[in-house]
C-alpha cells in the first residue's frame, strides 16, 4: 500500500469525527417521557379513549393522520367512522387539540424525545394556547 | 424468438405510453373531469338536471348594486379574520383572498368611454373557481385541484412554492407567503387582532387564495362573505336550475370576468 | 481522469478560489433566504418570477445550444468538430446544473421538491421539464465522459454510447421546447402566449451558447497548448450568426403582430419593454441596448475580415451572448408580469441577496466549466504530445 501513514491517519480522523456524536452523547441519554393526558376534556370523559385504541394511536397517528388530511382536504370526506362504528369530525385543530388541549405536554414531549419536528404546526397551533 | 421479444417490448412501450399520457391529455382538455365522474352526493333541490355533469358546482354572485364601502370592509374583513390572512400592508409582501378594486382594473378590456356608470364602483376580487382553472392544470404536484363540486382547492401540505400557478392565474387572485405569515399575524395579535382558532395560518413558502369557505361548506355553512353581507352575495348551485343562484342570474345581468379565455369563473357580478 | 483538475498554475487555483468565495456568499445567502423566505427577493405579488426563473431559462438555451457542435460532428461527420464537442457536451453539464440550482433556489419549499416524483403530474409542463432537463444532464454526462476516455486512450468512442449520443440531438430541442411551453400555454400573459416562443428560444439558444463556447475557447487557445482549431470556430461563428438573425427576426415578428393588429394587450408589454408604459420604463435602456447590441453582433459575423480577426470575433460572440441575455435572461420572463391581470404596472427591483445567490450559482457554472474543461485540456494536451 501506498502511503499507509497517510491513510492510516485519515482513517482515525474520519473515525473521530464520524463517532464524536456517539461519544459525545453517551451515558446521557434522556429518559422516556410519559406524556400527560391531563387535561379538562379527557378527564371529563367517561372511558378515557381515543378515536381509535391507544396502542394503535401511538404506533400509527402519524401515517393515521396523514390519510385524515387527505380525505378531509382533497377528498372533501369530513366524517371518520372508527372500528366501533362512531363517527369522528376530521380536523386536527378542532377535534384532535379539543381533548388533547395541552400540546407541550402531549404533542411536543414525545416529539422532542425522538427528535422529529412535523411540520403540522407550521399551520396547525394549539386552539387553547395564547400564542401561534 | 428475437422478433417476438421485440414485437412484445412495443406493445409494452405503446400500451405504457397511452396509459400515461392517455389521463394527462385528457386532464389537459378538462381537467377535474375525471373527478368530476367519482360518485358524490348531490346538495342541489332537486333532480332536475339539464345536462351531464357534475351534480354541484358551487358560484358565487356578488350584487355590484348593493355593494358600498362599508359593506366592502365588513366582508373583507369577515374573510380574513375566518382564514386567518395577515395584513402585511405593503403590496410586495401581501396576502388576499378577497380584496376590492374599481371597475378598469376588474374588466380592463371592458372600458367604455362613453359611459361611466360602473367607475368608481366598488368591485370585489376573489378566485373565480374557473371550471377550467389554468393553475390546476399547471401546478406540478397537484397542491391545486378541482374538487368534484367545482372548488378549486390548494393544499397547504403539498405546495413547493414554485408559483407557477400565479403566473397562470389570469385573475391575480393567488398570493404567495414571501415571509412567514405568523410573523405578521403576532404583530397584529399584540395589537390586538383576534385569531381564528378554529382555522390554522399558513406557512412560509406555499401559495394561498379564496377556498369558497370549504371549511365552513363542510359543516353545512354558508361562506363567511355570505354571511357578511347576505344582501350582496349570493352562494349557490349553478349545476341546479331551481336553485337561488340560476334565479337571480335569469333575471339580473351579470358579468364574468375575462370570459374569452376560456376559463369559466364561477363568480358574477350582477349589475 | 478527474486527478487532473487537481494540477494546475497558480492562476488556475486562484479562480478556482474565487469561484469557491463567491459561491460561499451565495450559500450564507441562501441560508439567510431559507430561514425568512423569499421575501428576501425583489419579487412580489405581481412580479412573481424574478432572477431566478429568469436565469433558469438562459441557461437552459446554453445547454440546448451544445448541440450544435454535436449536430454536425455526429449527423454529417464534420471531423473538424472532433476535439470541440466535448467542451460542447460540458459546457452543457454546467448549464444544466445551473437550471436545476435556479429552480431550487426559487421554490419556496425546496424540501419538498419530490413531490415532483411523488405525485407525477403529466398535465403539468413542469414535469416534463423535470424529466428532460434531469435526462439531458445525465446525457451529457454519459456521452461526455466516455468519448474524452475513449480518446485518453486513443481508442474509438465505444457502440454504445453512440445510441445516447444521438437521442441528445432531439433530447437537447426537448428541454428549451418544453421550458418555452412553460410560458407559451399561459392563458391572460399575452407577451408569453405566442406560437414562435418555442422557436424563439430555440434560435437564441443556438446563437447564445455557441457564442459562449467560442469565447471559452478562444479563451482556451490562449492560455493553454490544445488548439481547438481556428476553421472548427469559424464554423461555429457562421452557426451564431444564423441563429441569431433568425433570433432577431422571430422578434421582428413579434413586434408585428403586436402593432399590426393594435390589440392592447399584446402591445402592452413590448410597450413597456422598448418605449415605457405609463411612465414605467426601468428595463427600456437595456431592451434597446439589447436590440442595438445584437445588430452588432450580426453585422460583425456577417464581415468575414471581422470574424476571422480574433478580436472581432470576441467582440461579436460577446455582444450576440449579452444581447441575448438581456432580451430572455432579464426581458422575457419579467415582461410577461408586466402589466398584471388588473393592467396596472408593479416594477421589478432584484435584491442584493438574491444577486448574491443567483452569482453563487453562476460561480458552480463557472466551477463545472473549468473544471471539466482542465480535465478535457489535459487530455487534448497529452493526445498532441503524443
Amino acid at each position: 500500500m501506498y502511503d499507509t501513514g497517510k491513510v492510516i491517519i485519515g482513517l482515525a480522523i474520519f473515525a473521530c469525527i464520524f463517532l464524536f456524536p456517539f461519544l459525545y452523547n453517551h451515558g446521557t441519554a434522556a429518559p422516556q417521557p410519559k406524556p400527560s393526558l391531563d387535561t379538562p376534556a379527557i378527564k371529563a370523559l367517561a372511558e378515557k379513549k381515543c378515536v381509535e385504541d391507544t396502542h394503535f394511536m401511538i404506533t400509527t397517528h402519524m401515517q393515521f393522520l396523514n390519510d385524515w388530511r387527505d380525505q378531509a382536504l382533497r377528498e372533501g370526506n369530513r366524517w371518520y367512522v372508527n372500528r366501533e362504528g362512531k363517527k369522528v369530525w376530521i380536523s386536527l385543530q378542532n377535534t384532535c387539540m379539543k381533548c388533547h388541549s395541552n400540546k407541550k405536554e402531549f404533542c411536543d414531549k414525545c416529539h422532542n424525545y425522538a427528535g422529529v419536528d412535523p411540520y403540522c404546526w407550521d399551520c396547525h397551533y394549539d386552539p387553547n394556547g395564547s400564542k401561534l | 424468438m428475437n422478433m417476438d421479444r421485440r414485437k412484445f417490448l412495443k406493445a409494452a412501450g405503446l400500451t405504457t405510453l397511452v396509459g400515461l399520457g392517455g389521463k394527462g391529455i385528457f386532464e389537459l382538455v378538462k381537467p377535474g373531469t375525471v373527478e368530476a365522474e367519482m360518485a358524490h352526493e348531490g346538495h342541489g333541490h332537486g333532480g332536475h338536471e339539464e345536462e351531464a355533469g357534475p351534480k354541484v358546482r358551487w358560484a358565487m354572485l356578488i350584487d355590484v348594486m348593493a355593494l358600498n364601502k362599508e359593506k366592502v370592509e365588513k366582508i373583507v374583513h369577515t374573510c380574513h379574520y375566518l382564514h386567518n390572512v395577515p395584513n402585511w400592508g405593503d403590496p410586495k409582501n401581501e396576502i388576499k383572498w378577497i380584496w376590492e378594486d374599481e371597475y378598469e382594473h376588474v374588466f380592463p378590456d371592458s372600458y367604455n368611454e362613453y359611459n361611466h356608470i360602473l367607475e368608481g364602483m366598488p368591485f370585489l376580487l376573489m378566485c373565480n373557481h374557473c371550471d377550467n382553472p389554468p393553475c390546476v392544470r399547471v401546478c406540478p404536484v397537484q397542491a391545486t385541484f378541482k374538487r368534484p363540486d367545482g372548488l378549486v382547492a390548494q393544499d397547504y401540505h403539498r405546495c413547493i412554492g414554485c408559483r407557477f400557478c400565479m403566473a397562470a392565474c389570469p385573475y391575480g387572485s393567488r398570493s404567495f407567503n414571501w415571509l412567514d405569515p405568523r410573523v405578521q399575524l403576532e404583530k397584529e395579535m399584540a395589537q390586538g387582532r383576534k385569531l381564528n382558532k378554529r382555522f390554522p395560518t399558513r406557512m412560509r413558502g406555499v401559495v394561498e387564495k379564496c377556498n369558497f369557505c370549504v371549511e365552513r361548506l363542510a359543516e353545512g355553512k354558508q361562506p363567511g362573505c355570505v354571511e357578511a353581507a347576505p344582501d350582496v352575495m349570493f352562494f349557490g348551485n349553478l349545476a341546479d336550475p331551481n336553485s337561488n343562484v340560476r334565479k337571480i342570474l335569469k333575471e339580473r345581468i351579470s358579468l364574468r370576468r375575462k370570459l374569452e379565455l376560456g376559463t369559466k369563473p364561477s363568480v358574477f357580478y350582477l349589475i | 481522469m478527474i486527478e487532473k483538475a487537481l494540477k494546475g498554475s497558480s492562476v488556475y487555483w486562484g479562480w478556482i478560489i474565487f469561484l469557491l468565495c463567491l459561491i460561499g456568499a451565495g450559500v450564507m445567502a441562501y441560508m439567510y433566504q431559507l430561514k425568512v423566505g423569499l421575501g428576501i427577493t425583489g419579487m412580489s405579488r405581481d412580479i412573481s418570477w424574478g432572477v431566478y426563473i429568469a436565469q433558469f431559462t438562459y441557461f437552459v438555451g446554453v445547454a440546448a445550444g451544445g448541440v450544435m457542435v454535436v449536430i454536425p460532428k455526429y449527423l454529417h461527420h464534420y471531423t473538424k468538430y472532433a476535439k470541440i464537442v466535448v467542451f460542447g457536451e460540458f459546457l452543457a453539464i454546467a448549464a444544466v446544473v445551473m437550471c436545476l440550482l435556479f429552480i431550487v433556489v426559487d421554490i419556496g419549499q425546496p424540501m419538498r421538491m419530490l413531490n415532483v416524483l411523488l405525485h407525477p403530474t403529466p398535465h403539468s409542463m413542469l414535469f416534463y421539464d423535470m424529466i428532460v432537463l434531469n435526462g439531458y444532464l445525465l446525457l451529457n454526462i454519459i456521452c461526455g465522459y466516455n468519448t474524452l476516455l475513449a480518446d485518453k486512450k486513443g481508442v474509438p468512442c465505444p457502440r454504445w454510447v453512440k445510441p445516447f449520443i444521438y437521442l441528445s440531438i432531439p433530447w437537447a430541442i426537448s428541454i428549451h421546447t418544453v421550458t418555452a411551453f412553460l410560458y407559451a400555454g399561459l392563458p391572460g400573459r399575452h407577451f408569453w402566449l405566442t406560437a414562435i416562443m418555442a422557436p424563439r428560444f430555440l434560435a437564441s439558444a443556438f446563437a447564445a451558447g455557441p457564442a459562449l463556447l467560442i469565447m471559452i475557447l478562444l479563451f482556451v487557445r490562449r492560455v493553454t497548448k490544445f488548439d481547438p482549431g481556428m476553421d472548427a470556430l469559424q464554423t461555429l461563428a457562421k452557426t451564431v450568426c444564423y441563429a441569431m438573425i433568425a433570433n432577431l427576426f422571430f422578434m421582428g415578428c413579434e413586434f408585428f403582430t403586436a402593432f399590426y393588429s393594435q390589440i392592447p394587450g399584446h402591445m402592452h408589454t413590448l410597450e413597456y419593454l422598448f418605449a415605457g408604459l405609463d411612465g414605467y420604463g426601468n428595463l427600456v435602456p437595456f431592451m434597446r441596448a439589447a436590440i442595438i447590441i445584437g445588430l452588432l453582433g450580426v453585422f460583425l459575423l456577417l464581415v468575414p475580415p471581422i470574424r476571422r480577426n480574433t478580436k472581432g470575433l470576441v467582440l461579436a460572440c460577446a455582444s450576440v451572448f449579452l444581447a441575448t441575455w438581456i432580451d430572455k435572461g432579464v426581458g422575457l420572463v419579467i415582461g410577461g408580469f408586466i402589466p398584471n391581470p388588473f393592467e396596472t404596472i408593479t416594477e421589478y427591483h432584484p435584491t442584493l441577496p438574491e444577486i448574491t445567490i443567483a452569482a453563487a450559482i453562476w460561480g458552480v457554472g463557472g466551477l463545472i466549466v473549468t473544471i471539466l474543461y482542465k480535465i478535457a485540456i489535459s487530455v487534448r494536451e497529452e493526445q498532441a504530445r503524443v
